[in-house]
C-alpha cells in the first residue's frame, strides 16, 4: 500500500473499455471495479479477450473507447506499482540467458534507464527465487527448464516487480501439480499482504476453489462478483454459449458442491 | 595441386603479408575485423530477435539512400553518407510494418517487396544520373578491402599523428560506438529482445528500441559497405553472432566471442585470400562460414558431435540428459 491513499481508492478501474483487432472488436464495454487484496479469477472461453484485456489494462493496446485508472490514476503514473506474467509460450526459451538474468528483469522498471542493478536488486531477486523454490537453479540456463520451473521463474520475476497490482496470463498452464500447489499458496500469501492479483484461468474444475471473485468474460462481463454469487451453471452457460456441454457437468458438479455442502 | 588452386606457398602466404607488406596487411586485416566485429555484435541482436531477414533489407535498400545523398551532396561526405543510410534504414523498417499492418501481406513477404524494390529504386537513379553520382555498382555489391590501404589517411592535430586510411578510421569509431551503445543500454535492450510486452509494461518502449537498432544498422552497414560490399554484409551480420550463440548459453559471453569470431575470419581470410589471389571480402566470409561449421560440429555444448555421443548414450541405457533436466520435478 502507498502511503496517503485512500483505502477505498480501487487497484483497478475500467470503465467501458473496448478494444478492436483490425476493426473487429474482441471487448467491449468492460467495465470493472476491482478492490484492493483481492485474488480474482478471469474466466473465459478461448478468443473472449482474457488476455487483451490484461493488454489493455497495461496500455500496451489502442482503445475504440473507455478508461482504465490503476490505483486511482492512469497506468502510466502508475506502472511500477503494476506487476505482469506473460504466457509461459510468448517468449524464446531458447534465448541465451540464466534464470537469475531472467528475474533481475523484473528489477529494471523500477531502475528506469541507465541505470544497473546493484547488489540490492540481486539480493531481491534472490530472495524472489527463493521463495518459488528455484533459487538452486539462479545459474541454470532457461532452456534447460521444464514447464513448471519456467512458470516458477516468471513468477519470481513479478514478485521482483515489488508491485501492488499483479496481472497474470494463465500462470496455470502446462504446470505440474507440485507447482499450481506452490503457486496457488504464494497468490494467497500475496493476497494477504494486501496485494491485488488478477489471473486468467482457464481450468472452471479449480477456479471455484482458488478465486475470491471471478470476473466471467466473453468479449464483455457476462457477470463480475464474489465467486459463490457469479460462478453458477446460468452465468457459464452464459459465458461459454453452445460450448458448455462439456462444462456443464463441472459446473452442475460445482452448483451441487455449493448447495449440499 | 592443379590450375585452379594456387599452390600453397608458404612464404608467399604466410610470410610475405606480414614482411613485405606489413602496412597494407595491416590495415586490410583491421578493416576486415572492425567491419566484422561492429556487424557481429548488431546480428547478435537481429538473429535474437528472428530478424535477420532485416539486416539483409536494409543492407540492400541502403543503396538508394546513398544515391540520393549523393544527389543532393555532390559528393559522399561521411555526414551525408550516414544520413542517407540513417533514412534509408528507417523507411524501409517504416514501409516492411506499413505493408504488413495494413495489408494480408505476411512480414516475410513485405520485407521481400520493400528492400528489393528500394534496391531496384537505388540501381535506376545510379544509371540515370550517372554523371552526377559516382558509385560503383560493382564496388557497392562486391566492396574491394584491398583498396582500403591506398585511401587518403585521416591526420589529427595539424598532421602531428597520422591515424590511418578514412574507412578503416571511420569503422573503427563506429565499432566503438557500438560497444558503447551496447553497454549503456545492455538491459533495455535485453528486455526488449527477450520480452518485448513486459518491456512495454515496464516503462521501455520495445518500438523506440526497435527502431534505434535499426539505425544504428543502417550505420555500421553503410560504413562496411565499401569494404566488403552490401552482399557479404549480410554474412558478416549473422555468421559471427550465430558461431557465438551456438558456443555460449549467456549473452554477455556471446559478445565477446562472436568478436573474436570476427577477428579470426578477418585474418583466416586474409590469407585465404592471398593464397587463391581472390576477393579478400569473399574470402573472409567463407573463413567466417567455415568457423560457423567447425563450431556446429564440434561445440562442446550444442555441437552436432556431442549431440551424436549423447543420442548413443541414451541408446546405450546410460545417463541421459533429459533425465538430468527433469530431475527436478517438484
Amino acid at each position: 500500500m502507498k502511503e496517503g491513499e485512500l483505502e477505498s481508492v480501487p487497484a483497478l478501474e475500467t470503465h467501458d473499455l473496448s478494444v478492436a483487432y483490425h476493426k473487429k472488436p474482441v471487448l467491449y464495454g468492460v467495465d470493472l471495479t476491482i478492490p484492493k487484496g483481492q485474488l480474482v479469477g478471469i474466466v473465459g472461453p478461448n478468443g473472449a479477450g482474457k488476455s487483451t484485456l490484461i493488454k489493455a489494462v497495461m496500455g500496451l493496446l489502442p482503445l475504440r473507447s473507455g478508461w482504465v485508472e490503476v490505483f486511482g490514476q492512469p497506468f502510466k503514473k502508475t506502472k511500477t506499482r503494476v506487476g505482469y506474467v506473460p504466457q509461459r509460450e510468448s517468449v524464446d526459451w531458447d534465448f541465451p540467458v540464466n534464470v537469475m538474468d531472467v528475474v533481475m528483469m523484473g528489477r529494471y522498471g523500477k531502475l528506469g534507464l541507465f541505470r544497473r542493478p546493484k547488489k540490492k536488486d540481486r539480493d531481491i531477486a534472490r530472495e524472489c527465487l527463493d521463495k518459488v523454490k528455484m533459487l538452486p537453479f539462479a545459474n541454470r540456463q532457461i532452456s534447460n527448464l521444464s514447464g513448471g520451473q519456467q512458470q516458477r521463474v516468471f513468477l519470481a520475476r513479478a514478485l521482483a516487480q515489488e508491485s501492488d497490482l499483479y496481472l497474470m496470463d494463465e500462470p496455470f498452464a502446462g504446470v505440474d501439480a507440485a507447482t499450481e500447489a506452490a503457486i496457488i499458496e504464494l497468490l494467497k500469501e500475496l493476497k494477504e499482504r494486501g496485494k491485488t492479483i488478477l489471473v486468467v484461468h482457464h481450468d472452471l474444475t479449480t477456479a471455484r476453489e482458488y478465486f475470491d471473485s471471478m470476473v466471467l468474460l466473453n468479449m464483455r462481463v457476462v457477470a463480475f462478483g464474489p465467486t459463490e454469487q457469479v460462478f453458477t451453471v446460468e452465468q457459464l452457460q452464459k459465458t461459454y454459449g453452445g460450448r458448455l456441454t462439456l462444462l456443464s457437468d463441472v459446473a452442475g458438479e460445482t452448483e451441487r458442491q455449493l448447495s449440499g455442502e | 595441386m592443379n590450375d585452379f588452386i594456387p599452390a600453397f606457398d608458404w612464404t608467399r602466404v604466410v610470410i610475405d603479408p606480414w614482411a613485405a607488406q606489413f602496412e597494407s596487411s595491416f590495415w586490410i586485416v583491421l578493416m576486415g575485423f572492425l567491419a566484422t566485429a561492429a556487424c557481429g555484435l548488431i546480428g547478435n541482436y537481429l538473429i535474437l530477435r528472428r530478424m535477420a531477414l532485416v539486416g539483409d533489407a536494409i543492407s540492400h535498400s541502403v543503396l538508394p539512400g546513398l544515391a540520393v545523398a549523393f544527389l543532393f551532396s555532390g559528393s559522399l561526405q561521411i555526414g551525408a553518407m550516414f544520413a542517407g543510410a540513417i533514412v534509408a534504414g528507417v523507411l524501409t523498417t517504416l514501409l516492411i510494418e506499413l505493408i504488413h499492418t495494413k495489408s494480408r501481406v505476411k512480414t516475410d513477404a513485405a520485407i521481400g517487396i520493400t528492400f528489393c524494390s528500394l534496391f531496384a529504386i537505388g540501381v535506376i537513379l545510379i544509371n540515370v544520373f550517372a554523371g552526377k553520382i559516382h558509385l560503383d555498382t560493382e564496388c557497392v555489391l562486391y566492396g574491394e578491402i584491398s583498396y582500403v590501404p591506398l585511401e587518403s589517411s585521416v591526420k589529427w592535430l595539424g598532421g602531428a599523428i597520422e591515424l590511418g586510411p578514412r574507412p578503416v578510421v571511420t569503422m573503427a569509431l563506429v565499432f566503438l560506438a557500438v560497444i558503447a551503445l551496447i553497454v549503456v543500454f545492455y538491459k533495455e535492450l535485453l528486455v526488449c529482445s527477450f520480452d518485448p510486452t513486459l518491456a512495454a509494461s515496464l516503462g521501455f518502449s520495445p518500438k523506440v528500441f526497435h527502431y534505434g537498432l535499426m539505425v544504428v544498422l543502417s550505420v555500421v552497414v553503410v560504413s562496411a559497405f565499401e569494404s566488403v560490399g552490401a552482399i557479404l554484409v549480410i554474412a558478416m551480420l549473422i555468421l559471427p553472432g550465430a558461431t557465438a550463440q551456438l558456443l555460449s548459453p549467456r549473452l554477455p559471453v556471446v559478445m565477446v566471442l562472436s568478436v573474436l569470431a570476427a577477428a579470426l575470419s578477418s585474418l583466416l581470410g586474409y590469407h585465404l585470400g592471398v593464397w587463391m589471389r581472390c576477393s579478400i571480402a569473399g574470402a573472409m566470409v567463407v573463413a567466417a562460414a567455415a568457423l560457423f561449421l567447425l563450431v556446429w560440429i564440434f561445440s562442446p555444448e550444442q555441437g552436432l558431435l556431442q549431440r551424436w555421443r549423447r543420442a548413443r548414450r541414451v541408446d546405450d541405457g546410460g545417463e541421459s540428459r533429459i533425465e538430468e533436466n527433469n530431475g527436478y520435478s517438484s
